[in-house]
């Protein structure tokens, strides 16, 4: 339709937008105008609008029940301590109830509006957005004289001081958020863990001290620090889980393809991996028994236990970090240090943390993806 | 009233007594009588509205009992496995909330529910808008302001996600904190204080609380006041038909006919929620056990509107770099730069689509998705781009659903991201054209009648019977546009901008499909 074939009657202001790279058509049809009213069967037939009158009422007699069904759910189908299927019934009959009570007014309240209302369609003019042209005069003359009774371009020193002020005064509030977090350096709080030399390697969650012999091949144990379950869960206890979560493996030793560098890192085929994934921080908890492969559940990261747990698929970049472990004279298996890299997800600051004593990865070990 | 010898009714007093303090009679004259249009997808739009105010009334009921603490507490509710377990407050009282208050489950499953149907409404809208070009000229302010809503409730849902501080509302927010880490330089410190030290910490749910409840709903239903206000003053945009000008609206009369239809499609889809509510289960906390970072099971998602940003990660390449010292995790800068990038190009687009087109002009008739082939192709290879993304966050369930190797599905479904896009934009501008070409066909030489005539020579024909001028009105009347010339400027020049405007509207217009003329129409009889 286009808005030249209806030229603005004169009583309208006239303002002519640019038509840009549209088409007008010199030989457009004629818009035919709203086409014959057509009733409907209610307004045809006196019984079939008696019809729908008494619909409408049995809709609204409906939605009362249905909040009298409600209430008396709420009373009689009551919720026994303990027992979940009285929940499932609460739910249901008090939830179905309520929901016959609110559609019983939609459904009754649109058959009236579509078959008693009055169907005529009503005709309403538009008019251009913009304000008129009275109006729009009225409002430079508005804005000019506020400029003038207030000086505002003439006194630019008043002004641009006062702009410059606004500009300093929110500064005070990104201040006050820095308490936000406590006072220590974000980085030196997230660089370390919990393990430190000679912290035996405990079950999650029960804490149970671990022995070497205890760990079969092909077995995935995780693992917490053991002196993380003497942490309250208000000392700060899921906070030191989320660093020092580990996950220790048997691998059989002709599988087990170690750096030499590193060989003093695991025990007898045993290693032990941040679980913390090096993409986003999710749990790496799948650990497939056949293939030694560790499988992030969010995002699909792929880790080979075999090879450092390097990545051998998805999105992650970095091996997951390796936890030097041994065992002590009782046969237990501890720590022999923290880890010697930051845990989890990369940050912008992340080889600031990492100690003299890590050894890296060499680029050919981990080049190999799927 | 009071000087005439009837009495006036309680109604007319009442009337009265306000309009006397508030001047509402002003109101009730400009807007009692409103028209709005009616079609079928000018309904979504309702459902937002509506579907927001349940979220509103079911989440009010949850603040009167959720406790938005981190403080270690024992559970000793009525969900027996949980007995005796240590858990957040937060996450205690959501149990209580589902086990120990009748209605509280359902309030919950309300809250959830309305809350998916709000988002899956904005995005129905939104699309709606999109392919009928409602956001043209005076529009373009209401579809940004649309837009902002849409993000703002995705912020709502996900801050309302986390609170139960349950296993996988905490998963959820340990990816955040993966994220918010890998921008480079501040994303330490935003961490850091997001979370008031360590992740998870104790502040969180607090923080998020506020947010959810307080901030963003304030946001959300100024924003939503604008849009209406701004719907208002623009009017509804109709559809072409016989009647339906630039300059009119034909429709209802927000008195009595509209606002009964209105009202009562409150009701239904308040009623359809309770009713989903009452019969699925949604977000069943009490199987994920309180938030520990250490376990996470598999097939793990989030809630549907978040897929796209999950999938985003998990097709994202595994690049990191690590220069002077410095991280920087491209396997995160990546997709969030992607995503940023597709978020400001949907939001923008009016303004893109006008700087080409250079059509100043008001538009208040919704097009047909078919009379603008190049945004309706455009607009598919969006939904195809936001599609993939959001299927790979189910990458691994559709791996172990289908039987399939999770890799490989990864990587088809990075080729597609990829590829999808643009076959989708090219076949859906194909068949744009191919349905305009069939509106001429049938303009000039009528629809098939199905009625079989054999002629005296033997041959048989179908007669085809020419549309009567009413329903002929809806395939006629549409805004046509052709490539613009280059052209020098006032200075006499040629600034690259004008080729490149002239390059785009050569994409844009160059397979134009003109609409009938009466002078076709003419030729096309004498045809026959």
């Amino acid at each position: 339709m286009s808005a030249e074939g209806h030229a603005p009657t004169e009583q309208r202001e006239v303002a002519v937008y640019d038509r840009g790279a549209a088409v007008v058509q010199s030989d457009a049809f004629e818009n035919p105008g709203l086409p014959p009213h057509r009733p409907r069967q209610t307004d045809l037939h006196p019984e079939k609008e008696r019809r729908a009158a008494r619909q409408v009422v049995l809709w609204f007699l409906l939605s009362m029940l249905g909040s009298v069904l409600a209430i008396v759910a709420y009373i009689a189908v009551p919720i026994e301590p303990g027992d979940m299927g009285t929940v499932r019934f609460n739910n249901l009959f008090l939830g179905l109830g309520i929901a016959l009570a609110l559609l019983g007014i939609g459904f009754g309240g649109m058959h009236w509006a579509r078959q008693l209302m009055s169907s005529h369609e009503v005709v309403e003019e538009r008019h251009l957005s913009r304000g008129s042209e009275k109006s729009r005069a009225r409002a430079v003359e508005i804005f000019q004289l506020g400029d003038q009774e207030s000086g505002f371009s003439r006194r630019s020193l008043i002004r641009n001081t006062l702009i410059a002020a606004v500009a300093l005064v929110p500064l005070p509030a990104v201040v006050l958020f820095r308490d936000l977090a406590p006072a220590q350096d974000a980085v030196e709080a997230i660089s370390n863990t919990m393990w430190k030399a000679g912290t035996r390697l405990a079950l999650d969650p029960s804490g149970t001290p671990i022995r070497a012999d205890d760990v079969t091949i092909g077995s995935a144990f995780h693992v917490i620090p053991e002196d993380l379950t003497e942490l309250g869960h208000g000392e700060g206890y899921l906070d030191q889980k989320a660093l020092a979560a580990v996950l220790l493996v048997r691998v059989p030793l002709d599988r087990l393809n170690e750096q030499p560098a590193r060989a003093g890192w695991s025990y007898d085929g045993i290693v032990a991996y941040s679980k913390i994934c090096t993409h986003v921080g999710c749990p790496v908890a799948l650990y497939e028994q056949q293939t030694h492969h560790l499988l992030c559940p969010c995002h699909q990261s792929t880790f080979d236990v075999t090879n450092h747990a390097k990545v051998i698929f998805g999105p992650a970049k970095r091996p997951l970090p390796q936890l030097p472990i041994t065992v002590d004279d009782e046969g237990y298996l501890i720590a022999q240090s923290d880890f010697t890299e930051p845990i989890g997800p990369s940050y912008f600051e992340r080889l600031g943390n990492i100690d003299p004593e890590h050894i890296p990865l060499t680029a050919a070990e981990l080049e190999t993806r799927a | 009233m009071t000087s005439t010898a009837t009495r006036p009714s309680i109604t007319s007093a009442a009337s009265n007594y306000l309009d006397e303090r508030t001047s509402i009679s002003t109101m009730v004259a400009t807007l009692g009588r409103k028209v709005f249009p009616d079609h079928w997808s000018f309904m979504l739009g309702e459902v937002i509205l509506y579907s927001f105010v349940a979220i509103l009334l079911s989440g009010t009921f949850l603040t009167f009992f959720f406790d938005p603490s981190m403080t270690e507490v024992e559970y000793e509710g009525s969900y027996v496995p949980l007995k005796g377990v240590a858990m957040s407050a937060a996450y205690a009282s959501s149990l209580d909330i589902s086990f120990d208050i009748r209605g509280g489950l359902l309030m919950r499953q309300v809250h959830h529910w309305a809350a998916l149907l709000f988002v899956a409404a904005i995005v129905l809208h939104l699309l709606r808008v999109f392919f009928t070009g409602a956001f043209r000229k005076p529009r373009e302010v209401n579809w940004v302001v649309g837009f902002i809503l849409f993000i703002l409730a995705m912020a709502e849902g996900f801050t309302g996600y986390s609170l139960p501080d349950d296993l996988l509302s905490g998963n959820g927010l340990a990816i955040i904190n993966g994220m918010v880490k890998g921008i480079p330089i501040v994303g330490t410190w935003i961490s850091y204080m997001f979370f008031g030290g360590l992740f998870p910490g104790d502040d969180i749910v607090p923080r998020l609380f506020v947010l959810h409840i307080m901030l963003l709903p304030a946001i959300v239903i100024a924003l939503i006041g604008v849009h209406l206000v701004l719907m208002v003053v623009n009017k509804h945009t109709q559809f072409a038909g016989p009647g339906k000008t630039n300059d009119n609206v034909v429709g209802a009369p927000i008195m009595p006919l509209f606002a009964a239809k209105a009202g009562s499609f409150f009701f239904i889809v308040f009623g359809i929620i309770v009713l989903i509510a009452s019969t699925f289960t949604i977000n069943p906390i009490w199987n994920y056990g309180p938030y520990d970072p250490s376990p996470v099971s598999a097939g793990t998602q989030p809630d549907w509107y978040i897929g796209f940003a999950d999938g985003a990660l998990r097709l994202a390449p595994g690049l990191e770099s690590e220069i002077l010292g410095m991280t920087l995790s491209w396997n995160i800068l990546i997709p969030m730069a992607v995503l940023g990038l597709f978020i400001v190009l949907v939001m923008f687009y009016p303004f893109i689509e006008q700087w080409i087109t250079g059509d100043k002009r008001e538009h208040h008739i919704a097009e047909r998705p078919r009379n603008n082939p190049t945004r309706t192709g455009i607009g598919a290879a969006g939904m195809v781009f936001y599609a993939v993304m959001w299927a790979a966050a189910s990458s691994d369930l559709i791996a172990t659903h289908f039987q399939l190797n999770v890799f490989q599905v990864t990587w088809w479904l990075q080729a597609t991201l990829i590829l999808g896009p643009i076959i989708a934009f090219w076949v859906t501008r194909r068949i744009a054209i191919a349905l305009q070409k069939k509106d001429r066909e049938i303009l000039l030489h009528g629809y098939e009648s199905g009625n079989i005539r054999r002629l005296p020579g033997g041959e048989y024909v179908e007669v085809h019977e020419p549309l009567d001028e009413y329903e002929s009105w809806k395939l006629k009347a549409f805004d046509s546009y052709e490539p613009v010339m280059v052209r020098p400027n006032a200075k006499g020049r040629i600034t690259p901008a004008t080729h490149v405007r002239a390059a785009l509207t050569r994409w844009f217009f160059e397979d134009r499909i003109a609409p009938v003329s009466r002078g076709e129409l003419e030729a096309a009889k004498h045809d026959h």
